[in-house]
């Protein structure tokens, strides 16, 4: 049986959870003072240790991702924290700063004097103002407390944090197109290599990571590699947020070892609502190819979700119930993808186009089974022929509900239209009904 | 319906003569002020221009001529340069927006707990489509893409503060109350409404003031931890005492109830686990 271990959602609960004060009074800021005396090679060799891999989607290796950055030449140093979640179903970094913001601040802190950045950036996504109150005003407080500014805590070492506001773009997530919008450009992808760690920010060495993965830190660095790896599973280590959203009876964020398999989650979470019955659920987002009922019990974690055939991407899970239609569901998720393709790459921008465009037929119940050859025939063009993932993520939702649901496609020719009643989904009609 | 492929047709950058129109000395110096303040945040002067378009917002509640000349101007970028940016970002208005950007989420989960009827609801209400403006000035309607709170859907942003768990009923008497000025405080966010002019000036990075104002974390938020609270579940070498006492109680009724689930989901994941561990993929 695993059990939930609340450590970044720990004093979600505390009426003032996201000040300083808060923060102090549960450890807050003693893992900064315990990494200013350590040296900055035993900081990257706890992290590698430990175990933990990036919480953003891709799942690479934090600590060896540090350790990539070449030799200090004298020149600047970046650390630069994805905060521009947007994946759909994605939710769990948000509330996280919202609820929590020095967690993210203190690791910043801890992993730039790591690297040897002494200038950090927060890009947040520009949609999530009270997120950027929060963490504007978490900043402040970190300076007039010392963790952040010059000289910290008599260190030597200096930090300035700067935490920017981007304005409303999913391709923004992607890193590379995450620094040519900090840097006033139009977010869109590099060609890599130059990997970051060697031609980041300003052409100059950096570290991009995610929000989830920066939070984590200071706990490692408080109790120790061991006891992170003691969590999770053999090449998954540690806690993280499960995010359940959709047809459950308690949707919400699940802080859990990874590992944890849905038919646990839903257990905690009150099970399916009205106990109907689970058709499809997306494991980490709309970019991970859709699982169904045969999934309850793959363990959440790297290696087991990718062996069934889809990604642990931010653990996103979207859960339908049998009442929705997953042509609708899909439909609209490549309408998000059409709508933000940066434009860049033609597989990308005319592909995302064309699904949509047969898609689109599809659920009105125009044209024939050709279409669903069609569909899987663009997304071959598309998948690993894109500049960046987001092009790749966009075919994970059409084929994998072809696999799975390739009848319910038919169902739509030879109805004429799609054979779904949209208000039992709803989350209202079914209040109503229930009444 | 005929347009399969349409979602949105959101049109070109709009600039009328009169937004061409110079700032007044004042306002344009508070901006150079402004300006010089964003600039100092960052090593490259042109990293203020995300900033920079929201602080120009702020002033004439979309992207203008003079607010793209001004950018311009402060950052050495040419007219085209700035353009080119301000279109790529759906956060940037092209032409003047309401007091009030209300955007219902239209993306899958949304849309499939209720999103849709939002939407026809509110958009029938309003007699708006997407990115269209009330004749009063307050309301710009849209859709909009997945804003992280799937576990409170369907959500509404107005002015990106959080409205959660809506109805169409619910944001209609929204959309009505911030027409007709009465006080409306976001589920998760300070306990007034901003307009879209003073959002714009806070996502500038010019504080408001109201970041300790709200709650924490909404309901949905903290249902992990409620249920971990409940069975006295902690992290590893954490103490319980954050379970309050007859909340324990519950949890062991709770136990008893699931634990023959509890115990073939642990069979079944540690035969998974093993499993993993053999199988050791060695990239």
């Amino acid at each position: 049986m695993t059990t939930l271990t609340p450590i970044l959602s720990k004093f979600w609960d505390h009426p003032q959870s996201w000040t300083l004060g808060t923060y102090e009074d549960n450890d807050g800021y003693q893992a900064l003072k315990k990494a200013l005396g350590m040296e900055q090679s035993a900081l990257v060799a706890m992290t590698k240790d430990s175990g933990l891999r990036g919480r953003g989607g891709a799942g690479f290796p934090t600590g060896m991702k540090w350790s990539f950055l070449p030799p200090p030449d004298g020149g600047p140093r970046y650390l630069v924290v994805n905060a521009d979640e947007s994946e759909p179903g994605t939710c769990k970094d948000i509330p996280l700063m919202m609820a929590a913001p020095h967690f993210l601040i203190e690791g910043v802190a801890i992993t730039s004097y790591a690297i040897g950045c002494n200038h950090a950036f927060i890009y947040l996504r520009g949609e999530v103002v009270h997120v950027y109150r929060r963490l504007l005003r978490a900043v402040e407080e970190a300076y007039a407390a010392g963790h952040l500014g010059k000289n910290i805590h008599g260190s030597g070492f200096d930090l300035d944090v700067t935490v920017h506001a981007g304005a409303g773009a999913y391709i923004c997530g992607e890193e590379t197109a995450l620094l040519d919008s900090l840097e006033g450009r139009r977010g869109q992808p590099r060609s890599k290599p130059p990997f970051p760690a060697v031609a980041g920010l300003y052409a100059r060495p950096t570290v991009v990571n995610n929000v989830e993965s920066i939070a984590s830190v200071p706990p490692i660095l408080l109790h120790g590699a061991d006891w992170f790896s003691a969590m999770g599973t053999e090449n998954s280590k540690g806690f993280g947020f499960f995010s359940l959203s959709g047809h459950v009876t308690r949707p919400g964020q699940y802080e859990a070892p990874l590992g944890i398999t849905l038919r646990e989650l839903l257990d905690m979470a009150g099970g399916m609502r009205g106990g109907k019955k689970l058709k499809f659920w997306t494991p980490g987002g709309s970019s991970t190819p859709l699982f169904t009922d045969a999934h309850l019990d793959i363990p959440l974690d790297f290696d087991s979700v990718a062996k069934a055939g889809s990604m642990l991407g931010t653990r996103a899970l979207q859960i339908f119930d049998e009442t929705t239609c997953v042509v609708r569901a899909v439909d609209r998720w490549i309408d998000f993808y059409k709508h933000e393709s940066c434009g860049k790459c033609t597989p990308c921008r005319e592909g995302t186009w064309w699904l949509k465009q047969i898609l689109g037929r599809l659920e009105h119940g125009v044209g024939d089974e050709e279409d669903l050859d069609k569909l899987l025939d663009v997304s071959d063009n598309i998948l690993g022929r894109s500049f960046c993932a987001l092009g790749d993520g966009a075919t994970s939702p059409v084929t994998s509900s072809i696999e799975y649901f390739r009848d319910e496609y038919i169902a739509h020719l030879t109805h004429g239209g799609c054979p779904f009643d949209r208000d039992a989904s709803a989350l209202f009609a079914t209040e109503k009904a229930s009444v | 319906m005929e347009h399969y492929g349409e979602q949105t047709a959101s049109g070109f950058l709009h600039v009328s003569a009169e937004s061409k129109e110079p700032y007044a000395d004042d306002i344009r110096d508070s901006l150079h002020r402004d300006a010089q303040a964003i600039i100092a945040r960052y090593p490259v002067k042109r990293s203020a221009l995300l900033p920079m378009l929201h602080l120009v917002q702020s002033v004439d509640g979309y992207i203008a001529g003079r607010g793209v000349s001004f950018c311009a101007e402060e950052l050495d970028l040419t007219e085209a340069e700035v353009s080119g940016v301000a279109t790529f970002y759906t956060q940037y208005k092209r032409h003047p927006n309401g007091e009030y950007t209300v955007g219902v989420c239209t993306n899958t989960l949304c849309a499939i707990m209720g999103g849709d009827r939002i939407w026809e609801a509110v958009s029938e209400h309003l007699d708006l489509e997407h990115d269209e403006t009330s004749r009063d000035g307050k309301i710009t309607l849209e859709r909009v893409e997945c804003n992280a709170a799937c576990d409170f859907a369907p959500v509404v942003m107005v002015n990106w503060e959080f409205y959660d768990n809506q109805t169409p009923e619910s944001t209609i008497a929204l959309v009505d109350d911030l027409r007709s000025g009465v006080a409306v405080k976001p589920s998760r966010g300070p306990d007034r409404q901003v307009s879209f002019k003073e959002m714009s000036r806070v996502l500038a990075g010019f504080p408001d003031g109201l970041a300790d104002q709200g709650v924490g974390a909404g309901p949905a938020s903290i249902e992990g931890l409620k249920v971990a609270h409940q069975h006295g579940w902690t992290a590893p070498g954490d103490s319980a005492s954050g379970a309050p006492a007859d909340a324990a109680e519950q949890a062991g009724q709770v136990k008893d109830e699931r634990a023959v689930v509890r115990d073939a989901a642990g069979e079944s994941l540690q035969g998974a686990r093993e499993s993993t561990a053999n199988d050791k993929a060695g990239e």
